[in-house]
C-alpha cells in the first residue's frame, strides 16, 4: 500500500481549521478581550492584541493539527516496532522554520517599536515620552507612598487628593513618581501601567472616551499593605469634574498649604529615624 | 550503631530542627495579636483607647519596636492592633501620643480626613491639621477615608517616655476625634510617618509587622 502524503493532508486541514477560527478569534472573542476600548491606550492596546492574535491563531492551529495528527496517525498499533533510524540535517524542515520564524520574530520587534513610538501604549515612557498628547493636556501626577496613591492637579492650584477623577473626553498626561520605594501605577481599564519610582518622573498618556469607574491597583510588591494598595477612579463629565476638583480645592485646603511646590519628582525630607 | 545510622540519626535530627524552626517562623507570619473590642459608651457609641509608645518595652516581643496599644473593656492596655467595632456607629477614639515627631514624607497626610466634622482635638484645641513635620505617626485607614495626623511630643518636654509601659504622668500629647463606622467588614489601618528607627527609610520592622504600627479595625 502506498503511504499517504501526511504533509498534504496536515496543510489541508490546518487551512481548513484557520479559515475558520482565525475570523471567529479576530472579530468574536478578540474584542471582549480586557483592557477593552473606554480609553484611546486601552483601544490602542486590543488593536494590537487582536492582531497578534489573528496572526498567532493560524500558528498555534499549526501546530496543535501537526501534533494531534502525528500522535492519532502515527501512534503504536500491536507489539512495539523497532525504533526507525536517526534524522538529521532536514533542510527543507529547517530552513523554511529559521526564516519563518526570524521573519515572525522581527516583524513583532518593529510592529512593537513602532506602535510605543506611535501611540505610547499607555505605559509610563519615562522623563522625556517618545510620544507625547498635543492640544489641551490635563497633567495629573500620582504619587505613590507605603501604602496609598495620592494624586495631585498641578493646574488647579496644586491640589492634592486622595481619589482619581478624569474628565471624559481629554487628553491626560500621568506623571507617576514615588515617595519611598518602588510601587506601580496600574489602572486596567484606562489601559495605563507605568512603574512609580523615587526621583523618577514616568509619564504615561490616556484620553478617557467614557464615563465609567475604573479599578487603581500597585502592581509592585511594596511591603505589608501592598495587596491592600488600591482605589476606584471615576471617569466623568467635564462639569462634573470641575464641580468635584474645585471642592476638592476647598476641602484640601488646610493641607494645600503645607505641600511643597509642585514638581515632578520630590525627595521628601526628614527621615530622621531611617537608618 | 554503625557509621550509616549515626550518619542517618544525625541528618534526621537536622531535618527535624529545620522543620521546627520553620513551623516557628511560618508560625510567627501567620499569628495574629488578639481582637481587642471597643468599650461600650452608650447606644451606638463605644469608646476606644489607644496608645502610642516609642519602644513597646518587654509588653512586645520586639522591645525596641515603636508601637500602639490598646486598652480593654477591663482597664488594661494590651499589646495589640486589631480592634474591634461596631458597625453603623459612632466610635470616640481617644489616642495618648508618648512619642516624639518624625515628620511626614508626604504633607497631604497632615489634614485630618474621614472623621466627625473632619477635626480632632489635640490637647483640648479642636484641629484641622498640625504642620506635617511635627507628626509624629498617623492613624489612617484609607479604605475608610481616614486619615489622623499625630502630633509628637516636644523634644524639649520634661519627663519623656523612652521605653513602655508609658504612664499618663510622663509627657504626652492626648488627641481625640470621633469617626463614623459603616458596613461591617475588616479594614487595615497604619501608620504614614516613617517612625521605624534604625530601618531602611525609617519603613521596615514595626512599619511592616501587624501589631506594632499596622493593624485591622473589624467593624461587625
Amino acid at each position: 500500500m502506498n503511504e499517504p502524503n501526511h504533509m498534504r493532508r496536515i496543510a489541508i486541514i490546518w487551512f481548513a481549521l484557520s479559515v475558520i477560527l482565525t475570523p471567529i478569534v479576530v472579530a468574536v472573542i478578540a474584542p471582549t478581550l480586557p483592557p477593552g476600548d473606554a480609553t484611546s491606550a486601552a483601544d490602542n492596546q486590543l488593536s494590537d492584541d487582536t492582531l497578534l492574535l489573528g496572526i498567532v491563531t493560524p500558528i498555534a492551529v499549526a501546530m496543535i493539527v501537526y501534533f494531534a495528527y502525528t500522535m492519532i496517525v502515527f501512534r503504536r498499533r500491536g507489539e512495539p516496532t523497532e525504533e526507525g533510524p536517526a534524522t538529521r540535517d532536514n533542510r527543507a524542515v529547517h530552513i523554511p522554520w529559521l526564516v519563518g520564524t526570524t521573519a515572525i520574530v522581527l516583524f513583532l520587534a518593529t510592529f512593537g517599536t513602532v506602535e510605543l513610538a506611535d501611540a505610547g501604549a499607555g505605559g509610563g515612557e519615562g522623563p522625556e515620552p517618545a510620544f507625547k498628547m498635543t492640544g489641551d493636556v490635563l497633567p495629573v501626577q500620582v504619587i505613590a507612598q507605603q501604602w496609598e496613591f495620592t494624586y495631585r492637579y498641578p493646574t488647579y492650584g496644586g491640589v492634592e487628593t486622595a481619589h482619581l477623577e478624569l474628565p471624559v473626553d481629554k487628553n491626560v498626561e500621568f506623571h507617576v513618581t514615588s515617595l519611598d520605594v518602588i510601587h506601580s501605577f496600574w489602572a486596567p481599564r484606562l489601559g495605563v501601567k507605568a512603574d512609580a519610582n523615587p526621583g523618577v518622573d514616568n509619564v504615561a498618556f490616556v484620553k478617557p472616551w467614557q464615563e465609567m469607574s475604573f479599578d487603581i491597583r500597585c502592581s509592585e510588591l511594596c511591603g505589608l499593605w501592598h495587596g491592600y494598595m488600591f482605589d476606584t477612579g471615576q471617569v466623568v463629565s467635564e462639569s462634573a469634574f470641575e464641580e468635584w476638583i474645585h471642592e476638592q480645592q476647598r476641602t484640601f485646603a488646610p493641607a494645600t498649604k503645607f505641600l511643597p511646590k509642585y514638581s515632578t519628582q520630590y525627595f521628601p525630607e526628614p527621615e530622621r529615624r531611617a537608618g | 550503631m554503625g557509621p550509616i545510622w549515626a550518619r542517618v540519626t544525625v541528618i534526621g535530627a537536622a531535618v527535624v530542627v529545620l522543620a521546627a524552626l520553620i513551623a516557628l517562623y511560618v508560625g510567627n507570619l501567620v499569628t495574629e495579636p488578639p481582637t481587642v473590642s471597643a468599650t461600650p459608651a452608650a447606644a451606638h457609641e463605644v469608646q476606644l483607647k489607644l496608645k502610642t509608645e516609642p519602644a513597646v518595652g518587654p509588653q512586645g516581643a520586639n522591645a525596641p519596636w515603636v508601637s500602639y496599644l490598646v486598652q480593654n473593656p477591663e482597664g488594661k492596655w494590651i499589646h495589640s492592633t486589631i480592634y474591634q467595632v461596631p458597625a453603623n456607629s459612632l466610635v470616640h477614639v481617644t489616642v495618648y501620643q508618648f512619642d516624639s515627631d518624625s515628620g511626614l514624607r508626604n504633607p497631604f497626610l497632615s489634614q485630618v480626613q474621614g472623621t466627625v466634622g473632619n477635626t480632632m482635638t489635640v490637647d483640648g484645641k479642636t484641629m484641622q491639621a498640625i504642620p506635617p513635620e511635627e507628626a509624629s505617626h498617623t492613624f489612617a485607614a484609607p479604605q475608610m477615608g481616614l486619615i489622623v495626623p499625630l502630633r509628637g511630643v516636644p523634644e524639649e518636654a520634661e519627663n519623656p517616655c523612652e521605653e513602655g509601659p508609658c504612664s499618663l504622668k510622663q509627657a504626652h500629647e492626648t488627641i481625640t476625634f470621633t469617626i463614623r463606622t459603616g458596613k461591617p467588614g475588616r479594614y487595615r489601618w497604619q501608620c504614614f510617618v516613617p517612625c521605624a528607627a534604625g530601618f531602611l527609610a525609617g519603613f521596615g520592622g514595626p512599619m511592616q509587622t501587624i501589631g506594632y504600627m499596622d493593624g485591622f479595625l473589624e467593624v461587625v
